[in-house]
Order: C-alpha cells, then sequence, then structure tokens
C-alpha cells in the first residue's frame, strides 16, 4: 500500500499544526462558530445532536495494521471504546471534545491518516473498490490512480470551496462494488481498442433529496490525462452552479438544469483548454506510486481445498469468503452487522483483532466497505479457519454478507442534528425479525439501507428495499422505497406509498419480503423479482 | 477602507473598477468589477487594457471567483487582481495560488494571521497559476515543467 514520503507527511503535519491554531482561536473566542464551522469541516469535524464527530479519512478504504491500531488507540482515549464505518469508507467517531480533535489529527498524522477533506464543500475523500489488487475481475488495481487522483486534489487552490461536496470513485471491474454510479464523478478503468487503459467517466451522479445516476460524460479518457479532465468537469461546476440555494449547488443539479450533452459540451472545450497547461502527473510519477501497490508475494502451490467438516465454518465461508485473483486465497468479509448491533460499529477491541488478522494472514492489507463492513483481501485458503475462529470469538463471523440482515443505516436520530427519525432500532428490528438464517439464506440476496431523514447518508435511494424517515406532523414516520440498486445494474427505488410508524414501517418490510417469497420464480433476486412484477403486488401486500 | 494588501512592486491603480458591461462599452475604462455570476471571459478579447480586475466575493463560501481568476492568469493577464468582499485569511493561500495579487477583504485582516496562512504549507500537490513547482515535480526534477 502507499507509503508517504517527506512531502505527503509535511503536508499532514502542517494540516494538524493549522487546525490546532484554528481551534485555538476558536476555544479563546477569536473566531465565532460561524467563522470556525466551515474549517472545522475541512478537517470532518461536524457538530452533532450531543458531541462533535469527527470523520477519518480512510483513503479508498485500505488500511494497515498499525493505521488500524491507533484507529482503536483513538476510540479508547478520545471516544468511547469504539468507531463507525461509514458507508463512504471513512470511520467516524461520535463523542469528540473540540479541544482534543488537535491531538486526534496529531495521532492520525504519526501513521499517515487524517481527516482532510471529508467534509464541507470540498473534493472527498475518494471511494474505492474493497476488493481492489485481489479480485478476479479487475483489469488492474485501480488504487494507484484513486492515490493519484487523492494528492492531485488535496488543497487544489481553484476548487477549495466548492458549490457543494464532491464525490469520485474509481474501479477496474465489469462488477461495481463502489456504488459508482451515485457518486458526482465515478471513474472506471477499461481498456480501448488498441488495449490502451482509460477511464470510462460518468459526472452528474449523487444521492440526498435529488437522487440522480450519473450519466456517461466519456467513455474514454486516455489515463494520463484524467486530472486534467476531472478539474475540466470540476471548473465548469464550479463556475456555473447556483450558489443562491443550497438544495440546488451540487453538480448533479447543474447536469439536469443544462441538458447532458451541453455540460458534456462545456466539459470538453475546458478540458482542451487544461490539456494545454500541462497539469497532469507524468508517468514517472505515476510509476512510483503504482510501485507501491505491487502485488503481495503470493505463493504459490497453496492447497485449494478447505476443510468444511464444521457446519458452521462451511456456511460463513460459503457467505462471507469470495473468490480471489491468485491461486490457493481468497478474500474474507468480516460482517459488522452481527445479531442485534448497530451497523458499522466496532469496539476498539475488534479493531485490535481484526489488526492482528491483517498482519498475520493478509499481508498487512485490511479495507471497509461502503457497505459498512471490513475485508481481508488476501487470506491462504488453508488459513481460512483459523480466522473465522478468531473472528467468531469476538463476535465478528456473522454470515450475512448481501442478505436482509446487512443492513445499511446512517446514524439518525440517535446522533445527527439533522435527522427526522432514527435508523438504528429500525435496522435492529428488521435484523431481529429476520434473525434466522435458514430464513435469511432462504430468501438470498436483498439490500435494505436505511436513511434518517432526506439526506439519504443511508443510501436508501440504492435500496432493494430502502427505509426513509421523515417527519410528519412533530413525529417520526417512515416511507418505504423499493427497486433501487448501487452495482453495476444500478437503479434508484421508487416510494411505495403512505409512511408507517416505527413498528408498521417492520411489518410493511416484512410484508413485502413474504410477497416476494410467494411469487419469486425459482434462483429469482428480490430486486429481479421486482423488476419484473413492478410495484403493485407489492403495494398490494402492503396496504391491503 | 484602509490600502489593499498588496504584492505587487507598480503603484496601485486609482481608477475604481466599473462592472463588466459598462467595462465593456467603456472603451478608454482600464479597471473592471467582476460580480461572482459575471463570465470572465467576456474578458478576454479587452485583456491589453486592462490594469486592474477586482473579485468580488458576495459571501466566502462562494469560490466562482477562484475560477475566474485563474482563467485570467491562464489567458496571460500580468495585471491586478484584486478580491474583494467577503475574504477570509484562511483563503489567502489559495487565492495567492489562483492568480490574486492584492486584498481588499470587508474586514481587514489580522497582520500576523496573513503571515501564518501563507507560510503554512511547505509545498504545493498541483500547479496553479503561481507558478509553484509542484510536489510531484519535486521528486522528479528531470521531468519538471513547473
Ligand atoms: C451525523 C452526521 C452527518 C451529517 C450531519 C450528515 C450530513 C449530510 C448531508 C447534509 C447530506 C446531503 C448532502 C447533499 O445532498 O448535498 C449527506 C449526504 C450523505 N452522507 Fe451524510 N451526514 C452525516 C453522517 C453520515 C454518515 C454516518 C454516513 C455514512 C454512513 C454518511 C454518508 C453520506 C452519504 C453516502 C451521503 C449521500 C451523498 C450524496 O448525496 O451523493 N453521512 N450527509
Ligand atoms: S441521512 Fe439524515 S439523519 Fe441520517 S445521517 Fe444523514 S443527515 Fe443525519
Amino acid at each position: 500500500m502507499y507509503k508517504y514520503d517527506e512531502y505527503d507527511q509535511a503536508m499532514v503535519d502542517a494540516r494538524v499544526e493549522e487546525f490546532r491554531d484554528q481551534t485555538r482561536r476558536r476555544i479563546e473566542g477569536h473566531l465565532s462558530e460561524d467563522q470556525f464551522k466551515p474549517l472545522r469541516l475541512k478537517n470532518g469535524l461536524y457538530l452533532q445532536l450531543h458531541a462533535y464527530m469527527l470523520r477519518v479519512a480512510v483513503p479508498y478504504g485500505t488500511l494497515n495494521s498499525r493505521q488500524m491500531r491507533k484507529l482503536a488507540h483513538i476510540a479508547r482515549k478520545y471516544d468511547r471504546g469504539y468507531g463507525h464505518f461509514t458507508t463512504r469508507q471513512n470511520i467516524q467517531y461520535n463523542w469528540i471534545k473540540l479541544a482534543e480533535a488537535p491531538d486526534i489529527l496529531a495521532e492520525l498524522a504519526t501513521v499517515e491518516m487524517h481527516a482532510i477533506q471529508t467534509s464541507g464543500e470540498s473534493i472527498r475523500n475518494l471511494s474505492a473498490d474493497h476488493y481492489a489488487g485481489a479480485a478476479p475481475d479487475e483489469i488492474c488495481d485501480p488504487r494507484p490512480w484513486a492515490e493519484l487522483i487523492r494528492q492531485a486534489t488535496t488543497f487544489h487552490p481553484e476548487f477549495s470551496y466548492l458549490p457543494r461536496k464532491f464525490k469520485i470513485a474509481v474501479i477496474a471491474a465489469q462488477e461495481d462494488r463502489a456504488a459508482l454510479r451515485w457518486h458526482d464523478c465515478a471513474l472506471r478503468i477499461v481498456k480501448n481498442e488498441t488495449g490502451e487503459k482509460g477511464f470510462e467517466v460518468y459526472a452528474g451522479g449523487g444521492m440526498g433529496r435529488t437522487p440522480i445516476i450519473a450519466f456517461l460524460i466519456r467513455e474514454f479518457c486516455p489515463a494520463s490525462q484524467i486530472f486534467s479532465y476531472i478539474q475540466a468537469i470540476l471548473r465548469v461546476w464550479n463556475r456555473h452552479a447556483r450558489r443562491d440555494n443550497i438544495h440546488k449547488q451540487r453538480m448533479k443539479i447543474l447536469v439536469h438544469e443544462l441538458g447532458e450533452d451541453e455540460f458534456r459540451r462545456q466539459v470538453e472545450m475546458e478540458f482542451a483548454h487544461i490539456l494545454t497547461l500541462g497539469r497532469d502527473f507524468p508517468q514517472a510519477e505515476y510509476d512510483r506510486i503504482a510501485a507501491h501497490f505491487e502485488p503481495p508475494p503470493f505463493e504459490t502451490g497453496l492447497p485449494e481445498e478447505v476443510d468444511r467438516s464444521d457446519p458452521d465454518f462451511a456456511l460463513w465461508v460459503d457467505r462471507q469468503v469470495a473468490a480471489h485473483k491468485a491461486p490457493g486465497y481468497a478474500i474474507v468479509n468480516i460482517s459488522l452487522k452481527p445479531d442485534g448491533g448497530i451497523a458499522g460499529d466496532i469496539s476498539a477491541e475488534q479493531m485490535d483483532l481484526v489488526a492482528d488478522l491483517a498482519e498475520r494472514y493478509s499481508f498487512d492489507d485490511l479495507r471497509s466497505t461502503h457497505v459498512q463492513n471490513l475485508v481481508l483481501p488476501h487470506v491462504r485458503k488453508r488459513d481460512l479457519h483459523a480466522v473465522w475462529q478468531a473472528l467468531d470469538a469476538a463476535g465478528l463471523a456473522s454470515v450475512n454478507l448481501g442478505l436482509v440482515t446487512d443492513i445499511i443505516a446512517c446514524p439518525g436520530l440517535d446522533y445527527c442534528s439533522l435527522a427526522n427519525a432514527r435508523s438504528i432500532p429500525v435496522a435492529q428490528q428488521i435484523a431481529e425479525r429476520f434473525a434466522d438464517l435458514n430464513r435469511q439464506l432462504d430468501l438470498g440476496e436483498l439490500k435494505i439501507k436505511i436513511s434518517g431523514c432526506i439526506n439519504a447518508c443511508g443510501h436508501h435511494h440504492a435500496a432493494h428495499i430502502g427505509i426513509l424517515g421523515v417527519d410528519r406532523k412533530g413525529t417520526e414516520n417512515y416511507q418505504l422505497l423499493l427497486g433501487g440498486s448501487g452495482t453495476e445494474d444500478v437503479s434508484q427505488a421508487k416510494i411505495t406509498g403512505p409512511g408507517f410508524d416505527e413498528t408498521g414501517i417492520v411489518d410493511a418490510v416484512e410484508r413485502t419480503i413474504e410477497r416476494y417469497r410467494e411469487i419469486r420464480e425459482p434462483g429469482e433476486r428480490f430486486l429481479d423479482c421486482y423488476r419484473r412484477v413492478g410495484m403493485d403486488p407489492f403495494k398490494e401486500a402492503i396496504y391491503g | 477602507m484602509g490600502d489593499p494588501l498588496r504584492f505587487r512592486d507598480d503603484p496601485a491603480p486609482d481608477e475604481p473598477g466599473v462592472t463588466l458591461d459598462a467595462f465593456l462599452d467603456q472603451k478608454n475604462a482600464t479597471s473592471v468589477l467582476l460580480e461572482a455570476g459575471d463570465d470572465v471571459r467576456a474578458l478576454l478579447p479587452e485583456l491589453g487594457r486592462v490594469r486592474l480586475v477586482e473579485i468580488d466575493f458576495p459571501r466566502f463560501r462562494d469560490g466562482r471567483g477562484f475560477s475566474s481568476a485563474s482563467i485570467l492568469r491562464e489567458a496571460g493577464y500580468e495585471g491586478e487582481i484584486r478580491a474583494i468582499g467577503d475574504v477570509l485569511v484562511d483563503l489567502l493561500f489559495f487565492m495567492r495560488r489562483c492568480g490574486f495579487d492584492s486584498f481588499e477583504p470587508d474586514e481587514p485582516f489580522d497582520p500576523g494571521a496573513v503571515d501564518a496562512a501563507l507560510h503554512r504549507y511547505p509545498d504545493v500537490y498541483q500547479s496553479a497559476t503561481d507558478g509553484r513547482v509542484p510536489i510531484w515535480a519535486l521528486r522528479h526534477p528531470q521531468c519538471a515543467t513547473g
């Protein structure tokens, strides 16, 4: 994985000092909360209902054991002993004291981590395929490009006060494991007819109150020009987006207002101009970065077979383990959705354990996923049983990847000052209702995602079954949505009809799922069934 | 209002900026005031007579002026570019990188903060109109373009 050199380290250290200074000015009263807010937001520090929340960047979802142990240490020393992995592969701490935030950033800097551009109107931390470097279906590891773009977009002077947030995702596989087209700028590495590598570029995606799936703005951008192309997109948006209404400032709205063709035309004109400025990074710099992502020294001649005599282990293998590109290796998915737990939450002790496992069994490589789970990307098949035992002992061996209890849920009204309704208890009740593993396995792939308000942090637009918390005459109310997807078959979920109270929404989810069971064809996923029959049979089941 | 903070050696132009439309009409004007929503490219054919471009920041969160200044410098403009309005000292570093070389904020900067803001970061990750050598070029002196 990437290692900072003295330049990278100096930038991060400088940021810590800057933030220490800004925090001091705030605490001493030289900065008002109004003036301080945009500054702290550039460091991932939000003010929530009960405390400050700090969002730490996990660039393209890659961590090593040293970093994970530091995250555990921070959880213990500065928070209440746990952290929360988010849908953008980052980690958040919910109980932070303002005066300690600079110390946390300083601790992070010692392990090459930071909270730069994790919130606010900035180019956010990039997300990427969490199977990068391990997936059999990728044409290359997308992370060297992600790292290059990370550097290119860090403290970019022209794009320091964008109209709104700007989220980039990068993948290099057919299968989309990163909710690609729900990003403002979505990049898929492809090869053209001559075998040259480049990017398929999508623009203008996003969730929030106006969900839009990104459109294909360019079929092929030569890899060496991608930074120029991204700057062209950013400049067109920065110059022409509305600035009078915060809800209409995301890039997707400008694309919608100009039309895709006109937006593309303007970007192409700007691209032609920016190319002449010679701002793209040279091949030598790409090569330098890529050298950090060389495949680990995979052993050869390893056994392929896995001893399945322990039935619990076999169940876990079938669900949580994915195929790896190297013979004898496998990808391990660690569920952060235990029975009755909170999606994405992980204790300091669990972090330490996962760090140990990564170090011992996965070439010191660890990933976070946008579904709020973790991944050990390179595990020898013959070590799977040992890994499973260790995970099981720590309460991390749940079997539910992609199943009905693998729920995404935002913090909601338990933490978030913008929330209309609670998300966590709804997720917990659904998980309880479907706790029986046989029932889950019978239902197959089913993605439930819950947001506590229209901002859609919980990806409900991209859910097979989505839940949205709304405020109805001062009481918590939930809308149900069906038919969304965040993978290569991307689609936007539609609202079923009138909303429900807390118990009502759990019942409605169950009725929806029972109807699916009645009408599905053999082997048909919920999403495919919905696409075949449409909304009506489900409405009938829900509303009678 | 006091004197602007300037990073230039030439005498400050004393003609107040007129709006973009007025500037395009008045062929003898040399100072222009760009509002955040103005299209800076309309000015490019007239750059020969421009000595001062004032770029207004109605709110500091409105970052359009960063692109306007960059586009002027990219077009070869060497006259003064002044940031006016709601300009915060924490933006100074980025503004300098985009080509602003004078500042007349509504709320005057604290002089100590100016120095700190300008010298906070030892290096930069990307080239911009200020000609600073980006980190990638420092890493590969043989392919530096500046
Ligand atoms: C509790 C503090 C949080 C606050 C105040 C907050 C605020 C917001 C707001 C205002 C938006 C809408 C942005 C827009 O439409 O332009 C948003 C979107 C989003 N947030 Fe959060 N959020 C919080 C926590 C989280 C968490 C914990 C996650 C991950 C689990 C998350 C992930 C996202 C995602 C994925 C989006 C959708 C981005 C898009 O519109 O494309 N947020 N958030
Ligand atoms: S969706 Fe709403 S309630 Fe949930 S975290 Fe985002 S802003 Fe808060």
